[in-house]
């Protein structure tokens, strides 16, 4: 048993089957141990065929282990990663709908994204709406500062991340080859 | 050739080599069943109709563990389907290959809580290897083949395939594929070339191998841990001999390697866990390597994980990676199929010889158990079933006490011979798990072992085992009460029997009557030993009913959560 229960951010990349039922097979192993997705990501990769799942969670070191491992066991499971955060890079889209009724509060507002080199991409009469893309910590200081002029509405498209350098998620390793043999068949 | 899909699920159950199977049938699931008669397949394949669809999930779970063979259930959709779900949580935690087969409302009335609709592939997500719902005729076949494969490959385990109304109804083109080439088609096989699987089972890592025969080398107090795993593993069990006389070492075994390790062998130390042996927990604290094949230490094994052979270094072989560290911690693992590891090991192991050790391991002996007069003694009634049996009979048991009693007392040589839920703890289980095991093993005999609490569950089946004359022989340990959650009440619960007495009807002899079945109650050793004799020779279903004493319990116990030589009860 790992004794390790200290509960931290864990980010895990998901290679699965495109096919109904795959994604609540993946998230029900979280919810079984009584985790909330914090985060969640699904997409189709390079093959339409399959789609890239990324997963945050706040778990201990041994609990995720063990997700993983389960994970690995499931059929429609092509590949499991977790993606250290020194080692990996992570970006979400963050949209805002600030209040802007006023011209000048428009222009502080349109400073303020300039600076975290956001985009504007909706402007009303009433409203201004934000794309911003970073990690959590850069969408989190944004909000911060949008929040005085009062947020109509906030959508986050959940975090994705993958490995630094040219190293990827399909790589071999000595646990994946001990996997093989969970699904083996005949 | 073109042919309904529902003749194809036939002739996918030929092509598997499938001969019985225990189903219920319902509206719909009909066209499936009318093959019966339509096109004669009650030739080919035996259909058992059981009383309740549970019966049926137990008797394909009791037919599959006894045999090796996958077992095959059939039902309809809603309350068939549901009834089915603790049979099949029970295969999945006992790794046995059943495939469950039941039919849903057909496409247009998907998702319109439609009479008898229920998403039972939703609901038997986390109880399955692997489930689907077949929408497209054209994947049938693939996908029962794909079920079969699963079912059986790697670590064994249920699958359940529900197939929509109308697809059974629908015309398709069928072609017979040879087995080799079952999990290549289809779905599944798209899925294992995308995660560059391959269909042989991966040769172990020789390396890690090495590692284990060099700490076997440095070991001064080796122990044998054996579970289930090495009762599935087809062919491991030979291996496993030469393995543990070459070693000469001890070995304990969980309730489910039952089989592993010859009951009267002289290094078998008997089960370990809550109510394992003596020597079996007292080896587990003081052995310094444990060498654990196929079991997967459970909270009824390794009562607490921090504590659970602490002075040892364990060494896990599973074929299942996602075990490795889940409920100990281990020094030193090997993922692969038992049967080859074994072989592996075999091939370099030297004998050795522990003599100290096992003298003092061996000199841990059980205590007699006390008898109370007018009562039978649980010990006495399976030493008497394990001397008119030769020792050779099948033993299914439900759950509670007399289930650890089967355990600890009847002599288990071959693997598929005691077949029990050890890892769900279904009360319920056994007269169907007998049932199925006598179906596929008609010339052993099968004695149902079961309490007054569990019989009473699905004691319905009897009307199944008196119509097909399937003889099984129940044995009900009678105490009156909820025996096991008595003992816990006992010793744990100040002696408040908070709803366990079972002081109620009905009459068991003349249940048993009234479904055209002989019975006996009796309360002495030979009185019993006159209705056992009766029962084998009588080739017909047959009925004990064994009087016991209300307080009669099963020693030892070490309770949840304890160190394994905090005996309880000594």
């Amino acid at each position: 048993m790992n004794t390790m229960k200290e509960v931290s951010r864990h980010t895990l990349s998901v290679l699965v089957e495109n096919a109904a039922g795959v994604l609540s097979q993946v998230s029900r192993l979280f919810s079984r141990k009584g985790y909330n997705i914090e985060s969640l990501a699904v997409g189709t990769t390079d093959d339409p065929e399959v789609s890239r799942i990324t997963i945050e969670v706040l778990a201990d070191e041994g609990s995720t282990e063990q997700i993983m491992n389960q994970l690995r066991k499931l059929f429609p499971v092509y590949s499991v990663q977790e993606l250290l955060p020194d080692r990996s890079i992570r970006r979400e889209l963050v949209l805002y709908k600030v209040k802007a009724e006023e011209p000048d509060i428009r222009n502080e507002i349109i400073q303020i994204a300039n600076i975290f080199r956001a985009s504007i991409i909706d402007v009303s009469l009433k409203s201004l709406t934000l794309a911003l893309i970073g990690d959590e910590t850069k969408a989190d200081a944004m909000q911060k500062l949008l929040e005085s002029f009062g947020i109509l509405e906030l959508v986050r498209t959940g975090m994705v991340a993958l490995e630094r350098g040219a190293y990827t998620i399909g790589d071999e390793t000595k646990e994946k080859t001990e996997f093989n043999l969970g699904k083996n068949v005949m | 050739m073109k042919m309904k899909c529902s003749q194809v699920l036939m002739e996918c159950l030929l092509e598997q080599g499938v001969d019985t199977v225990f189903g219920y049938p319902g509206g719909t699931i009909l066209n499936i069943y009318d093959e019966f008669e339509l096109h004669g397949y009650k030739d080919k394949i035996r259909h058992i109709l059981t009383a309740h669809e549970q019966g049926a999930s137990h008797a394909a779970d009791g037919y599959a563990r006894s045999t090796g063979k996958v077992g095959v259930c059939f039902a309809t959709s809603g309350p068939g389907a549901t009834n089915l779900t603790t049979g099949i949580a029970t295969a999945y935690y006992d790794s046995s290959p059943v495939v469950f087969i039941t039919c849903n409302v057909s496409e247009n009335l998907i998702g319109k809580d439609s009479f008898q609709e229920v998403d039972i592939t939703g609901i038997s997500m986390p109880i399955t290897k692997w489930q689907c719902l077949v929408r497209d005729p054209d994947q049938l076949a693939d996908v029962i083949r794909e079920a079969f494969a699963i079912a059986r490959s790697g670590r064994p385990g249920p699958v359940l395939i529900d197939i929509v109304k109308n697809v059974t109804a629908a015309e398709v083109d069928f072609e017979p594929l040879p087995l080799s080439e079952h999990a290549s088609h289809g779905r599944l096989g798209a899925m294992l070339r995308r995660a560059s699987h391959d269909l042989k089972t991966p040769e172990p890592d020789h390396d890690d191998i090495d590692k284990l025969l060099d700490m076997i080398e440095k070991a001064k107090k080796p122990l044998v841990l054996v579970g289930g795993g090495v009762i599935r593993s087809r062919g491991a069990v030979p291996e496993f001999r030469k393995f543990f006389e070459r070693l000469n070492a001890p070995v304990t075994s969980t309730i489910m390697g039952g089989g592993a390790c010859p009951g009267n062998h002289p290094l078998f130390t008997g089960m370990i866990g809550m109510h394992g042996s003596h020597a079996s927990n007292l080896a587990a604290t003081q052995c310094d390597l444990l060498i654990a094949i196929g079991c997967r230490f459970s909270d009824r094994v390794a009562l607490s994980p921090k504590h659970f052979a602490e002075k040892a270094k364990i060494v896990h072989i599973d074929i299942d990676r996602a075990e490795i560290d889940k409920n100990v911690k281990t020094d030193h693992h090997i993922i692969g199929d038992a049967r080859r590891v074994l072989e592996l090991l075999n091939e370099k192991l030297p004998a050795h010889d522990y003599p100290e050790w096992k003298e003092w391991v061996f000199s841990h002996k059980e205590l007699d158990l006390p008898s109370v007069p007018g009562k039978l003694s649980p010990h006495e009634v399976l030493e008497t079933i394990t001397r008119l049996t030769q020792g050779d009979a099948i033993i299914a048991t439900d759950v509670g006490q007399h289930q650890m009693w089967a355990a600890q007392y009847y002599h288990f040589s071959r693997p598929g011979q005691l077949i029990t839920s050890g890892g769900f703890g279904t009360m319920g289980f056994g007269l169907g798990a007998a049932m199925g095991a006598k179906v596929g093993n008609p010339d052993k005999v099968v004695v149902h072992c079961t309490g007054d609490g569990s019989f009473r569950m699905n004691c319905n089946e009897m009307a199944t085992e008196e119509h097909y004359n399937i003889p099984v022989i129940t044995v009900i340990f009678n105490n009156q009460t909820l025996g096991m959650v008595r003992q816990w009440q006992n010793l744990i619960y100040g002696k408040r029997f908070s709803q366990t007495d079972l002081d109620r009807g009905p009459d068991f002899v003349k249940l048993a009557d009234a479904y055209g079945i002989e019975g006996t109650r009796v309360s002495t050793q030979p009185e019993f030993e006159a209705a056992l004799a009766r029962a084998i020779e009588s080739g017909r279903p047959y009925l004990i009913e064994c009087a016991i004493d209300k307080d009669a319990m099963v020693h030892p116990m070490v309770p949840g959560g304890a160190k394994t030589d905090d005996f309880l009860l000594d």
